[in-house]
């Protein structure tokens, strides 16, 4: 409960200061130099380390660069979003619900693979997202080669190599950042397309999302999340979002009408 | 909110029309995350990881996982049970001879015989029985088990089970519990706290105590190798022993997924959940630390544990052995009145009395036998392991199918003491810490009057 309570703070926090500094998400997964990042961007010392107490803890720092404010939220450490564990499902929660301007995923170049998988699953819920390629100096060193650029094109979303710990391309990051808030780069990533059976349930879904919810929850991702039995999400969807749907209903029944 | 509940019914619907496995979603991720991978990743000189992968892919694969578990399972038994005969012949030699000289020393200075029939033949026989047939096989089980666990060899063994424990509807990381409670039932109760679920944690827990633990395993190790392992020379007998043990584990582990089916078909229905599992890197086992730190904390604990509560134990049964009523023994009187269900069960009245006593903690439940055995009347002079086998064989009647038996009811009884303590403390519910002792309880009973009319009705014996 104590954990909810946090969400809706941080949410309704969000809410209030809209418009002052632009709200980035850090997901990731365990292990890929999240903090570290955390504290190479905003300066701040945040205890770096793993273990499953710390997660549940949300820490936020703040950081400027050329004209623009940025509030930086470091998420939990998650392998996915799908499967209902605390810290998942508060890095989904945020994702969701605390819908930031922009979300950095920190993927661990040395198993790109499996990190991947939640980079996908971020991009299936908002498509502003950039992709921080860390630990690169460990992957060089373990004979590892990524084509980032290609990288890039595959996903649809910018990506950005760094090695967070020694500082390197954090500079380069940061302008990725500044391009995307701005507008200069617009994300357009490349969505998992799944088995008909499944396509065809989502098309079956989407137009009731949307007109239940309108534009506050990305449709696929919700007919995705129902499709596999998830239905947990929609009592957090009351609990998170319930004035805007309200909003949005007497909207589309004024222009029905 | 009406509208999200017609969403939900209608995916609802829509699932039960389409057929949809849960794992599609899943599985379309990776597979487009495994497609980019190929398309970007270039691996120069894969090294040590390299090496890594290819153990695991033996280790985890469809062919070999199985095989290979089994295998290190029974290799690990073998080197038990055929290690342990020697020193438990020495250690048994040792006391006994202690035994005769504390005797000697009762006589000489003319020592009331009840004192001596209470101390000697009583708290000092007892304690050293359980010595000497538990702690070699604890002394060399444990620290190899550890070795085991401290080269990461046990994610894989999750990793190997997760699909078993899918398909029983409950969750993969049961197969982590699981292997907590083949150290201690009352840790793996602990550990379930790492699954979240509170339907999949519950049957966990519920479960997880058809898994032998670190109290049971020289009960099974001692009884395989006394009854289907003959002499220690005959290194046949001994495979056949290490088969028991093993079969008795893999058959623990079936009886975990098969009551784990059953409840989250009728009880406790749901879904299984999602998780990933990291396997950490294999790393050289510290062994000369981990053989240090398996005895200390674990064998000499168990042992400790064995010993503070199989002395007074002792004691008092040689108080009830010695207590008569009419010319019967008062430990006869108990045990006769559990002879009719014992007997139906392939036991006697001894060996269920033996594990009702042994409640406060699963090891002492083999020492008790023995001591009411040994107390009940004629005072056999016990000096070694081959007459052990004597007394259970000519003195009581045991036959293969006892031993048998017994195992059985050893992997399938109430939890100890501690455990259901444990159960009690995280559910918070009389409800299910009394599910967690019936549940076990009834199997076992049920696996018993099942294999004992089985072998009595095609008369195998």
């Amino acid at each position: 409960m104590g954990r909810n309570m946090k969400m809706a703070d941080l949410i309704q926090e969000k809410g209030i200061k809209q418009g002052e500094p632009i709200t980035i998400a850090l997901a990731g997964n365990p292990n890929t130099g999240k903090s570290t990042l955390f504290n190479a961007l905003t300066g701040l010392r945040q205890h770096t380390g793993n273990w499953p107490g710390k997660t549940v803890l949300q820490t936020h720092g703040y950081f400027s660069y050329k004209d623009q404010h940025y509030k930086l939220m470091d998420l939990p450490g998650t392998y996915s979003l799908i499967a209902n564990s605390a810290d998942e499902e508060v890095a989904r929660d945020f994702l969701c619900f605390g819908r930031p301007d922009l979300t950095i995923v920190v993927v661990d170049a040395t198993c790109l693979e499996r990190n991947l998988n939640l980079v996908l699953q971020v991009t299936e819920i908002t498509s502003r997202v950039i992709v921080c390629l860390n630990l690169m100096d460990e992957a060089k060193r373990k004979g590892i080669n990524i084509d980032v650029e290609r990288l890039g094109e595959s996903l649809g979303i910018p990506v950005i190599p760094t090695a967070a710990s020694k500082g390197e391309g954090i500079s380069s990051l940061l302008k990725t950042i500044y391009d995307v808030s701005v507008g200069r780069i617009i994300p357009q990533p490349v969505m998992v397309s799944y088995p008909s059976n499944i396509e065809d349930m989502i098309s079956c879904l989407e137009p009731g999302i949307i007109k239940t919810l309108g534009d506050c929850i990305n449709s696929r991702w919700l007919a995705l999340r129902l499709i596999d039995n998830d239905y947990k999400l929609l009592s957090s969807i009351q609990q998170y979002i319930k004035p805007e749907i309200a909003i949005r209903s007497k909207h589309f029944q004024e222009v029905l009408a | 909110m009406n509208e999200l509940h017609s969403l939900e019914h209608m995916a609802r619907e829509l699932c039960k029309q389409n057929e949809y496995d849960r794992d599609q979603i899943v599985e379309s991720i990776y597979d487009h995350a495994a497609g980019i991978t190929a398309n970007t990743v270039t691996c120069l000189d894969l090294g040590r990881r390299g090496f890594e992968n290819r153990v695991d892919n033996v280790v985890t694969s469809r062919l070999w996982g199985f095989p290979i578990m089994f295998g290190l399972l029974a290799l690990i038994f073998w080197i038990t049970i055929t290690g342990a005969n020697y020193p438990s012949a020495a250690l048994a030699d040792l006391f006994f001879g202690w035994e005769a000289w504390l005797t000697n020393l009762c006589q000489t200075y003319h020592v009331p015989a009840w004192v001596h029939g209470f101390f000697v033949l009583g708290v000092f026989r007892g304690t050293a029985w359980v010595v000497s047939v538990m702690l070699p096989p604890m002394a060399i089980f444990f620290p190899l088990f550890t070795l085991l666990e401290d080269a990461g060899y046990l994610p894989r063994v999750a990793f190997n089970m997760d699909c078993l424990f899918k398909k029983a509807g409950v969750h993969g990381k049961q197969a982590l519990t699981m292997c907590m409670g083949f150290g201690c039932n009352a840790a793996g109760i602990i550990s379930c706290r790492i699954i979240n679920s509170p339907r999949e944690r519950l049957i966990a827990i519920l479960t997880n105590n058809f898994v032998p633990c670190n109290g049971r395993f020289p009960t099974l190790i001692a009884l395989a190798g006394i009854f289907f392992g003959g002499s220690a020379l005959l290194s046949a007998g001994n495979l056949a022993a290490t088969f028991v043990v093993a079969l008795l584990v893999v058959l623990g582990v079936v009886m975990t997924l098969a009551v784990s089916r059953v409840l989250s078909q009728t009880l406790l229905q749901g879904e299984a959940s999602h998780f990933t599992l990291e396997l950490p890197p294999y790393r050289k086992p510290r062994v000369g630390e981990v053989i240090i730190r398996s005895i200390l904390d674990r064998t000499l604990f168990v042992m400790g544990r064995a010993v503070i509560i199989a002395a007074p134990a002792g004691g008092i049964i040689w108080i009830m052995a010695n207590t008569m009523i009419g010319d019967v023994s008062l430990i006869s009187i108990c045990a006769s009145y559990l002879d009719i269900p014992a007997q139906w069960m392939g036991l006697d009245g001894f060996i269920l009395l033996a594990f009702i006593l042994g409640m406060p903690a699963n090891e002492i439940v083999l020492p008790i036998l023995i001591m009411s055995y040994l107390s009940g009347g004629a005072m056999i002079e016990l000096d070694s392991l081959a007459e052990l086998r004597d007394l259970f064989v000519v003195e009581h009647g045991w036959t293969w199918l006892t031993a048998l038996c017994t195992m059985l009811f050893a992997l399938c009884h109430w939890p100890c003491g501690t455990t259901l303590y444990t159960i009690q403390k995280e559910q918070k519910s009389w409800k299910w810490t009394i599910m967690a002792a019936l549940i076990p309880t009834v199997a076992g009973i049920l696996l018993c009057v099942l294999v004992n009319g089985l072998v009595s009705g095609l008369h195998l014996l």
